[in-house]
């Protein structure tokens, strides 16, 4: 971990990862397990053509979801990106309402219409699922200056890729939030590609922590390989936002092990690239530390993929049984069904 | 009953509205220590304090996406543009999130926000200050999109469309801010999905909105010194377009005459012409006429923008040759 801070005094440095509690250490293993297994199987999903679309997956980042959803309160905010079946399902959506909303049944999160890249969950204050890159990012400021209107002290989170970066909305965004001094926790997902495009070849500055730094807003370089890192950036970051110390950045290093989506063949990056960041995994990294502390047993790996698997299965068969959406309502939720919204109190 | 202009009325119904729930609140470019580009909110920051008149940055995408985020976190937001031209830098936010978000969501997610932007030409403020794009909004399920022609619509429509659980765009026409009319004291909402009836008359129809309203009443009274007696109708709602009034007048009257200020092609007036095609053909004596925009940016020099411009006569004239 980096502090970017170090020499514009914006923040207090990061504190060092340690996992004292053993259980939650399991947790956060289980939880990154839970979102590989439920990719690996949209794959075959895919392939089978239950799911359909663009699917993006985020193998290989799975840390980054875990490590930020952890952190947050049910009352925070979630804005994410489309590569956000991690951070649904680290947030609380359950994996039948996910997988429901992937085969674009009525019992999906967003009622199949939106697919992957639209997941939402009201209840979870989850706020999709958005396929514009960088366009969560205005949506996330404005439910923060909402709080800040309304004197709640709540962190709204928002997560988009290094790509976002060279989006005038990103500029404009954290620009907005650090003037206002808003509670915003901006989390870079820096996977170091925009789609097929290399970071160096759309940044003349590819120090991204730097860049928005030079927003007057704390920022840190994190490992986003390392669950445990993560989760201790984004719980110091977070705590700061709550309590007043306006927007905060962080840069998570990450690489995805598949394409950008099922329709990329993955012409743009060396092989070796790709071996060598598998070799950084966060799932075997986050069993060897918990194995060596003693924290996972032997059989204790095996019974958490036994759980997953039959909890996957259960969601695929829970979507494969759900239901089409009637041709009639086609024409729903175009416009809200009549209530009188300044009576609903929010 | 006092004499007010239209810029007035706008500032009294934003202080209805503020005065009224503490969720709304107004930002945008200059609308607090400035007085608002065209003084819509010259005094509101002083009555009103800055948290609720917040001056943004010029950044369009972010203060309009921060609207829609802060009317998904329980707040009722006016954000005003200072032109239409410069929504374009918005229309990301306005069409990807306004108008998706609840369809995408499932349902979950309604957007209660209102924004206010200034259109229209006619002040030589050239070609990229002046253009009529209300139409290109009218395209996109989601938003409903009001134009206020009148003083009292200009008073009234501010408050339902907040009221209103989706995004609303209210299309404010620069020429009209300083045009006075009567309004009641007790002036306040109106409805705001239908057209309405501004002058009446049983030869032929005219329906316009905005900026060209006066102009179809003008013209309107024009035709009468010849004997003619024409319908004029105010859109007012753009979208969703009450086809109902229009083609009610139509099938009376047998003829129409579009007066829109975007250009021709791909206009609302394209859209109000087909309507009644296809609702009132064989109610028609002769062809659905347009009178819009010349089909060239908006140019400075004063006559050549007239020129552009639909103008009483053009549209005199295009009453004439329907056979009137």
């Amino acid at each position: 971990m980096t502090d970017r801070n170090a020499d514009t005094s914006q923040a207090s440095p990061l504190t060092p990862t340690t996992v004292d509690d053993a259980g939650h250490g399991v947790h956060l293993l289980r939880e990154m397990l839970r979102i590989r297994r439920f990719e690996e199987r949209c794959v075959e999903l895919y392939s089978d053509t239950r799911i359909r679309g663009f699917l993006h997956l985020a193998i290989g980042e799975e840390a980054c979801a875990v490590g930020l959803m952890n952190v947050l309160s049910p009352d925070d905010a979630v804005v994410a990106t489309y590569r956000e079946h991690g951070y649904a399902l680290a947030r609380g959506i359950s994996m039948r309402s996910a997988m429901a909303e992937l085969e674009g049944k009525l019992e999906g999160c967003s009622r199949g219409r939106g697919g992957s890249m639209h997941l939402f969950d009201a209840e979870r204050r989850f706020y999709g699922g958005n396929a514009i890159v960088g366009g969560g990012l205005p949506l996330a400021v404005g439910l923060a200056l909402a709080d800040h209107l309304q004197g709640r002290h709540r962190v709204n989170a928002c997560v988009f890729g290094d790509g976002a970066m060279a989006e005038g909305e990103f500029h404009e965004s954290i620009n907005l939030a650090a003037l206002w001094h808003l509670p915003v926790l901006f989390c870079c997902e820096n996977n170091l590609y925009a789609m097929g495009t290399a970071l160096e070849r759309a940044e003349s500055e590819t120090d991204l922590s730097l860049k928005a730094a030079s927003y007057r807003v704390p920022s840190w370089e994190v490992d986003g390989m390392d669950v445990f890192a993560v989760e201790a950036a984004a719980r110091q970051a977070a705590e700061s936002v709550r309590e007043g110390g306006g927007p905060h950045f962080l840069e998570l290093r990450t690489y995805r092990f598949r394409a950008h989506s099922m329709y990329d063949s993955d012409r743009y990056r060396d092989k070796a690239e790709i071996e060598q960041w598998k070799g950084h995994d966060p799932i075997p990294a986050a069993v060897e530390r918990l194995t060596t502390s003693g924290a996972l047993a032997q059989g204790d790996l095996e019974r958490l993929e036994a759980e997953i698997a039959t909890e996957i299965d259960d969601a695929v068969a829970f979507a494969d049984a759900g239901t089409l959406e009637a041709v009639a309502d086609l024409e729903r939720f175009v416009t809200s069904e009549p209530v009188d919204a300044m009576a609903v109190s929010p | 009953m006092s004499t007010v202009t239209y810029r007035e009325a706008m500032r009294q119904a934003l202080r209805e509205a503020l005065g009224r729930d503490e969720r709304v609140f107004l930002m945008g470019e200059d609308v607090g220590r400035y007085g608002g580009c065209y003084a819509v909110s010259l005094g509101l920051l002083e009555e009103f304090g800055p948290e609720r008149i917040r001056d943004t940055p010029l950044s369009e995408s972010a203060f309009v996406g921060a609207g829609i985020g802060a009317a998904l976190g329980g707040m009722r937001p006016i954000v005003e543009i200072m032109t239409v031209n410069f929504s374009l830098l918005a229309l990301d936010q306005i069409v990807n999130n306004a108008a998706t978000l609840l369809h995408m969501s499932g349902g979950q997610f309604n957007v209660p926000l209102v924004i206010r932007m200034t259109t229209g030409a006619g002040r030589q403020l050239a070609a990229q200050h002046s253009h009529s794009l209300e139409g290109w909004y009218t395209h996109i399920p989601g938003i409903r999109v009001l134009a206020p022609a009148t003083v009292e619509d200009a008073r009234g429509m501010l408050w339902p469309a907040l009221c209103d659980p989706d995004p609303v765009i209210i299309f404010e026409h620069g020429v009209l801010y300083n045009f006075e009319d009567e309004l009641p004291d007790d002036a306040g909402a109106v409805d705001i999905s239908t057209a309405a009836v501004r002058h009446p008359g049983d030869d032929v129809t005219i329906i316009a909105y905005g900026g060209t309203l006066r102009t179809a009443l003008e013209a309107a009274k024009q035709l009468v010194a010849d004997g003619v007696g024409a319908e004029v109708i105010d859109l007012r709602c753009l979208r969703p377009l009450d086809t109902a009034t229009v083609v009610s007048s139509v099938v009376r009257t047998h003829r129409a005459v579009v007066v829109d200020e975007g250009w021709r092609t791909g206009s609302l007036s394209a859209e109000v012409s087909a309507r009644i095609t296809e609702e009132a053909f064989y109610d028609l004596d002769a062809p659905v006429a347009r009178v819009c925009s010349a089909e060239v940016p908006m140019p400075y020099a004063k006559h050549l923008e007239d020129e552009a411009l639909p103008q009483v006569s053009d549209v005199v004239a295009a009453v004439h040759a329907l056979g009137s």
